[in-house]
């Protein structure tokens, strides 16, 4: 027996509002399954599942705020039968939790997530058997073209009410819920994130529910002034506790530009790979070398993590920003990097990021470089221990081999927690990063 | 529509085929024309009166009540260098034709591995609502234009009545121009000079963009009047003419819808197996990602064509219903 509880998805988080279920007891899921959505301080996040088996009992109802850690449902693991009560499981819940405790990370909530109670087999009601039906979240009804403008925009169609035949969405359904989130840019053009304020807690705003478009608009203010008071907690925790360390690098730039422009040649358009693109391989590259970089600070204890689940800050349409994570970026082949780039910025942008995108991240990228700034100085996100800053790409005077030339040239800067490591680790990772530019055909 | 307004002069859907008949007739030696009645008696629906007249028996013929007959004597003449033009009294006499048509005319090319064309031309009378009967009321147009091999007309204005014809004659294959008996005395007007048009491209003959209407032939009238009353409520529908309904030009409705996101037929023939419903499926296929509301059709009623006026209206696509389908696909629900 499983209880799926509040998860915190973000070291700001308190508190959250169960807003949908998308399953009802019986249903079967799997890890990894979207299975309820939850309200923060600043938008609405798809919740997954990390347990496999049977909704038994759903013990908070949508509409209800509960602490991080309150037990929202109980679900039997394969193999099990049986039934818990929910006073019981509630209970036991709450004391597993310190008061006003904040569950930091997924893994943190995993651990104590999980103590199962067993009951006798014998003893298991018949209705715990019954069998598994399949979810039955209705399908929404959306026009072929609705559907193409809501993606060409990023809204998320799943908060839209529809006012055609049958309750169907519409273009015009779209269009009005655009007008609250501006309409964004054609549907390809991932731009290169940026920000002008290190990464932030997570989660951007998913349009409320919406009514019309004059009714939303008050909502729209409160997720970003909540958003502002959440990234407010976060870097003033990170500027109060973090001691950083910084070190800046000039990075020639020419090879790989020259790399990207053959292996653009050889793509579709729409497929062209992005210059952040080779930065966030040659990031998670470098970080493979120098480890200690990517992790946690937690407990007073240095965390490193094995997996590089790179967060990549992208800047919201409606201000503020959000740094979900391109999760295993050392193992994905730039292709991968950019589809998973795109995909992210435009989940970000509509509402459709997944709980463990935005915890997960074990480090932090920020590139100002596409509104010119030449040097990033970043704020860590706390927990994490490093954050990697890109400025813009320039033509500057670079001096090699005693011959002076024009040379496109990245400024790279490393902001990183000093409890964690040192000067000298930080500059073997700029090190190896430069290096992996220097060889793009390896990346 | 192509030249000044000062020499536009009104003439009927009638006089505009009977120009067209004369004009190739005195164009082209090798035209004539022959059908049941378009002699002595000037065609059923005095098409041709005045002709026999002006050309003579050899050229003007009266045929037998025998439509297997003279279409294939028309197949013959074609295939011997003449032009001729077959008149099948109604679509439904067609059906004594059909053969002739569509096992003899439709593929004389291919099975002579491309060395005889058809160049023939049949005009055919169509449509209800001019409480004829259940035998005389058929749209059976749809039908031809499944069949590979012939073109498909279907003028509604006066220019395309004026203009197809000859258009058609050049054409080295079989053409049938269906006339909708309807619209004979219907008055358009005609620029002085006006002469042959294309038979290959649909028009958009009202531009709109909250819907298409896809219409052809006299439930193209209806479908303009729906837009004139969908636009005093802000709604602004596109109307199209096939003109041409086969080869179909996909490319002008699907344009139009990929700019309006919905689209309504509007077709006399019935709804099953129609050609509202081939249109219905061209946008499924070309246009699926544009449309903003399911494709909808307004046909006749599956019905025998009733005789009584009031039954036959009711059974026949009306404006106040092309009226009330379009705004229920543009408005919103509640």
């Amino acid at each position: 027996m499983a209880e799926f509880r509040m998860p915190s998805l973000g070291s700001d988080m308190q508190e959250g509002t169960l807003l949908e279920w998308r399953v009802k007891p019986g249903d079967r899921v799997r890890r990894r399954d979207i299975i309820a959505v939850v309200d923060t301080d600043k938008a609405a996040i798809e919740i997954e599942v990390f347990e496999e088996g049977i909704v038994e009992e759903i013990l908070v109802q949508p509409g209800e705020k509960v602490p991080v850690g309150t037990v929202l449902a109980i679900i039997r693991t394969e193999g099990e039968a049986g039934v818990v009560t929910a006073k019981g499981a509630k209970a036991a819940a709450e004391a597993a939790l310190p008061a006003g405790g904040v569950i930091e990370t997924m893994e943190e909530m995993a651990g104590r997530a999980t103590p199962e109670k067993r009951i006798p087999p014998g003893e298991a009601p018949a209705a715990a058997a019954a069998p598994a039906a399949p979810p039955t979240a209705g399908r929404i009804k959306v026009s072929p073209y609705a559907r193409r403008l809501a993606a060409e925009r990023s809204i998320d169609l799943s908060v839209l009410k529809g006012t055609g035949p049958a309750g169907a969405i519409r273009a015009a359904d779209v269009e009005s819920a655009a007008g609250i989130a501006p309409a964004g840019p054609p549907v390809e053009a991932p731009p290169a994130p940026l920000e002008e304020k290190p990464p932030i807690a997570p989660r951007e705003k998913a349009p409320p529910p919406p009514v019309s478009p004059t009714a939303e608009k008050p909502a729209v203010k409160d997720y970003q002034a909540a958003m502002r008071r959440a990234i407010a907690a976060a870097m003033a925790r990170s500027n109060r506790e973090i001691p950083h360390y910084y070190l800046q690098t000039r990075i020639d730039m020419s090879r790989t530009l020259r790399w990207l422009e053959s292996e653009n040649q050889k793509r579709s358009i729409k497929d062209r790979i992005l210059p952040v693109v080779p930065l966030i391989k040659a990031v998670a590259m470098a970080l493979t070398e120098v480890p200690e970089l990517n992790g946690y600070w937690i407990d007073d204890r240095h965390q490193p993590q094995e997996a590089i689940h790179i967060g990549f800050a992208i800047a919201l349409r409606q201000g503020g920003l959000i740094t979900p994570a391109i999760l295993n970026a050392d193992l994905k082949s730039v292709d991968e990097l950019m589809e998973a780039l795109r995909d992210l910025v435009t989940r970000a942008r509509s509402g459709g990021l997944r709980s463990s995108e935005l915890t997960d991240a074990t480090v932090t990228i920020t590139s100002l470089g596409d509104l010119g700034v030449e040097t990033v100085y970043g704020v860590i996100y706390p927990p994490q221990v490093a954050l990697v800053g890109f400025g813009k790409t320039m033509e500057q005077p670079w001096a090699e081999n005693g011959m002076l030339a024009v040379r496109p040239v990245l400024t790279a800067t490393l902001a990183a927690d000093h409890r964690a490591t040192d000067g000298h680790r930080g500059a073997q990772f700029l090190d190896a990063m430069n290096r992996y530019l220097q060889e793009p055909s390896k990346l | 529509m192509t030249n000044g307004v000062e020499t536009l002069r009104k003439v009927t859907y009638r006089e505009a085929v009977r120009e067209a008949i004369r004009e190739a007739m005195q164009k082209d030696t090798r035209v004539f024309l022959m059908g049941e009645d378009v002699g002595h008696y000037g065609g059923c629906f005095a098409v041709s009166k005045g002709l026999l007249e002006e050309f003579g028996p050899e050229r003007i013929r009266d045929t037998p009540l025998s439509e297997s007959g003279f279409v294939g004597a028309g197949i013959g003449a074609a295939l011997g260098g003449m032009r001729p033009i077959v008149e099948i009294m109604t679509v439904n006499f067609s059906l004594l034709a059909a053969d002739q048509i569509i096992n003899n005319a439709a593929v004389y090319l291919h099975m002579s591995g491309g060395l005889f064309n058809v160049p023939l031309v049949i005009r055919s009378a169509t449509g209800g609502g001019r409480q004829v009967g259940a035998q005389h009321s058929r749209s059976l147009e749809g039908w031809f234009a499944h069949i590979p091999g012939i073109k498909v007309l279907s003028p509604a204005t006066v220019e395309d009545a004026r203009g197809m014809l000859w258009t058609a004659l050049e054409d080295p294959d079989p053409v049938l121009i269906f006339e909708n008996s309807g619209l004979y005395n219907m008055e358009g007007m005609l620029p002085a000079g006006a002469g042959a048009v294309d038979i290959d491209r649909a028009r958009v003959r009202r531009e709109g963009k909250d819907i298409t209407l896809i219409s052809y032939s006299a439930s193209l009238f209806k479908s303009l009047d729906a837009a004139e009353i969908l636009s005093r409520e802000g709604i602004e529908a596109e109307v199209i003419d096939l003109r041409s309904l086969r080869p179909l030009d996909e490319k002008t409705f699907l344009d139009s819808v990929a700019k309006t996101h919905r689209a309504l037929v509007v077709d006399e023939g019935w709804r099953t197996g129609s050609l509202a419903a081939e249109i219905s499926a061209r946008i499924m296929e070309g246009a699926f990602y544009e449309l903003d509301a399911p494709v909808e059709r307004l046909c006749s009623a599956e019905v025998p064509m009733p005789y009584a006026k009031h039954l036959e209206e009711a059974a026949l696509p009306q404006v106040d219903k092309i009226v009330d389908l379009a705004r229920k696909m543009v408005k919103a629900d509640g």
